[in-house]
């Protein structure tokens, strides 16, 4: 583990040091400043806050929220919440699958996106909806999809 | 010179000549009476009124007239275009309204600025209700017959004064902002439109029920919503609004935000005070009640979003106000995401008692594509559909249990006949099982189990027995499941079957989905009068199941085909049917 990493794990962890409870805080911003949790991070955090490495990896895989590989530099976050649903979301996520050519909670060979399905994005009124890192893409059809990535693509 | 637009629109559901043809008799009586230089007739795309035969708008004036009769021309001209008069038995009454107490603020003040808050009477409620006492607040609360918005329905007066009776020094006030049905997003709304309202309805709580601390539980997907709130908070603390001796008396409360972590079960309360504990967010049993022992052993009272943002209100203008509103067992009004197959999707506020006819037809608008209405499924994961026969139903907690739904927390999905209630069973179901914590066997297996059952269904690999054990199952689960995920997972599958048991036996004995969605049950096939030729669908296949060439054509192998419908879906001439 590096120095620089080092340095803001012990930053957070001095943040939340006095609050009770504070494990699952601690990872919220540890996820925030590496993307997902990296597992040296994560020992780092059992010494330092003497806890069990089991404890912290029962409360990492309960939620979902949580990654344990570090994600691509486009997270594709297809909302297959029930309006979405509706409309026809499960084939803008199969045309990303193709078009990807990953599965959920794959991140591509050359790093560039990641793809997953979430619950809802609480834009139920754009529906479908997919987000891109945070921003939202509403009221999709499948032959849309391709022109998101490819835009996505370009900009890298 | 123009000086009035008229708007016209047929809003006859089905209709497609109606407004040309008003347009055309209008035109030609306007010209009859010289006006036609000085009116301008518009055909609108879409009104806002719907299913009122023909609808005129008029502007500036801003009258609206509906169900209007060729024979009522010459009186409109004469009388509201030529003098500007309107004409009372022709004036567009809406059936529905809206009415906005929660959702009074959004959109209209500066959810970042608390002076604008305050200007609008915010944190007043605050101060009368630090100068009336606990005791009073409880009473006033209790005697306005307000219930949680979170689902359940608890009356809110009640919680508060078994948390308050409970002895302890130390006590917690907890918002759920976890929002948790997917398809729902009324939580999310009012945390970034009016994040103040739910703050002072915090500290209020917090103050009739003796708590020094406040959570709210906001879900990481919110990131706007937890900055806002953040802001606020921090706006509050900087005024003396939150923290030490608030308002300069002996109550003080500290506000602070903790994240889930994209777990539905953490909407629950017990797995939710596990969840700021710093734990796997997992149900205990009840009793003991989170207002006996709840957050680190300490009596603790969780409410809804929505439930607190209602407070500062009736604090302000008293129970009586609020409880003139509604019906004999749920007072106020209450926010629903009207979404799905809906022409108007979005965020609505009713008061409790209006029809879901009204919230369907009226405010939503019907079906966006003209089809034919199925149902609507309240409550989520958690509720049930409800068909168009019982659309009269006015909407309050017990009426929709009563239908086998529940009110939920507000998400409101519109389904037209294009949706499989087979399908919908499914993916309410497949959602609480992937969400399901696994500490309980009914629950755990239960789902899966009934989920095996659906899945056989519509892949037309069952029997009129597999009915009686989904609704066998079902009761194990409502009966013995240790939360309320797995006591209601069960609720979209029963009343899917108790409103379309039809619809699951043609799948079961014909082999049929109805609705064309379970796609193990379809035959694909191209026509060829349609196809183009191009090969797009061959080059779809997974299967390499389609055969031919650009010059004879192609034509599907069903012995080789999958149903996995990519060449309907890829197809961009309509030449793949589906049967
Ligand atoms: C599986 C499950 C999920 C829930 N999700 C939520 C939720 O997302 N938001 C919420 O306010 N209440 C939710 N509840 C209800 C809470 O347990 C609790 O009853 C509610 O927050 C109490 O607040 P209220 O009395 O103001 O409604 C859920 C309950 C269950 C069983
Ligand atoms: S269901 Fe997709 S944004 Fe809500």
């Amino acid at each position: 583990m590096d120095q620089a990493a080092l340095e803001t794990a012990r930053t957070i962890i001095e943040k939340w040091r006095p609050k009770k409870g504070n494990l699952i805080m601690i990872l919220h911003d540890v996820q925030d400043a590496f993307g997902y949790i990296p597992p040296d991070i994560a020992r780092y955090l059992a010494r330092t806050l003497h806890i069990p490495l089991a404890r912290i990896y029962e409360v990492l895989t309960f939620y979902h929220y949580f990654k344990l590989q570090p994600p691509g530099k486009y997270k594709i976050s297809v909302c297959m919440g029930t309006a979405c649903y509706l409309k026809g979301s499960p084939s803008l996520l199969q045309e990303l699958k193709n078009i990807l050519n990953v599965e959920e909670g794959q991140t591509t060979k050359d790093g560039m996106f990641y793809l997953e399905s979430v619950r809802c994005l609480g834009c139920c009124g754009l529906s479908p909806a997919l987000a891109v890192n945070e921003t939202v893409h509403g009221t999709l059809t499948k032959s849309d999809v391709i022109d998101i990535v490819s835009q996505y693509a370009k900009e890298a | 010179m123009i000086t009035k637009t008229v708007l016209i629109k047929d809003t006859t559901p089905g209709s497609t000549s109606g407004t040309k043809e008003f347009f055309d008799v209008f035109t030609a009586a306007l010209r009859e009476s010289k006006l036609a230089d000085e009116i301008r007739l518009v055909r609108a795309a879409d009104i806002g009124v719907y299913n009122h035969g023909i609808v005129l708008k008029i502007l500036p004036d801003n009258i609206t007239y509906a169900n209007v009769q060729h024979h009522d021309i010459k009186r409109i001209i004469g009388v509201t275009l030529k003098h500007g008069n309107p004409i009372k038995d022709l004036l567009y009454q809406p059936r529905a309204y809206q009415l906005r107490l929660v959702l009074k603020n959004c959109g209209r003040i500066d959810p970042e600025s608390i002076d604008d808050y305050i200007a609008h009477d915010g944190y007043r409620a605050l101060s009368a209700a630090l100068q009336a006492g606990p005791d009073t607040v409880i009473r006033e609360i209790t005697a306005s017959g307000l219930r949680g918005r979170g689902g359940g329905g608890f009356p809110t007066g009640l919680k508060w004064s078994m948390t308050r009776s409970t002895p302890g020094n130390e006590k917690y006030m907890i918002c759920n902002a976890d929002e948790g049905d997917p398809g729902a997003y009324m939580d999310r709304s009012v945390l970034e439109g009016d994040p103040h309202a739910v703050i002072e309805g915090m500290l209020i709580a917090g103050f009739a029920i003796g708590a020094s601390q406040g959570y709210f539980y906001i879900r990481a997907e919110y990131p706007l919503a937890i900055e806002r709130v953040q802001k606020a908070i921090d706006q509050a603390h900087a005024y003396g609004l939150v923290g030490e001796r608030i308002f300069g008396s002996d109550f003080s409360m500290d506000l602070e935000i903790r994240l889930g972590a994209g777990a539905f079960v953490c909407g629950e309360e017990t797995a939710l005070i596990a969840s700021i504990e710093g734990k796997r967010g997992t149900p205990s049993p009840r009793p003991p009640y989170p207002s006996v022992k709840g957050l680190w052993g300490k009596p603790t009272c969780i409410n809804n979003v929505e439930t607190l943002a209602n407070v500062p209100s009736i604090i302000r203008n008293g129970s009586a106000w609020f409880s003139r509103i509604g019906t004999e067992n749920s007072k106020g009004t209450k926010v629903f995401a009207v979404t799905g197959k809906v022409r108007n999707s979005g965020l609505i506020e009713v008061p409790m008692g209006t029809t879901l006819r009204d919230i369907v037809f009226e405010i939503g608008g019907g079906t966006a594509s003209g089809k034919r209405f199925k149902a609507v499924q309240t409550g989520g994961p958690s509720g049930g559909v409800i068909p168009e026969h019982l659309l009269d139903t006015p909407v309050d907690y017990d009426n929709l249990q009563k239908l086998g739904s529940i009110m939920g927390s507000g998400g409101m999905i519109v389904m037209d006949e294009d949706d499989c209630m087979v399908d919908i069973a499914k993916f309410y179901l497949k959602f609480c099982v992937d969400e399901s914590c696994g500490k309980c066997a009914p629950c755990r297996i239960g789902g899966y189990q009934m989920l095996n059952l659906l899945e056989n269904i519509s892949r037309g690999n069952a029997t009129l027995e597999d009915l009686e054990r989904l609704r066998l199952i079902a009761k194990a689960m409502q009966k013995a499941s240790l939360c309320g995920l797995g006591q209601t997972a069960a609720n979209p599958v029963l009343s899917t079957l108790r409103y379309f048991e039809d619809e699951y036996r043609e799948h079961i004995l014909n082999r049929r989905c109805p609705s064309k969605k379970c796609t193990a049950l379809l035959q694909f096939i191209i026509d060829r009068s349609r196809c183009k030729k191009c090969g797009l669908c061959a080059r779809s296949c997974p299967e390499k199941a389609i055969t031919g060439d650009k010059e004879h054509g192609y034509t599907i192998d069903t012995a080789r085909c999958i149903n996995c419908g990519m060449c309907f879906e890829t197809c961009k001439f309509g030449a793949v049917e589906r049967n």
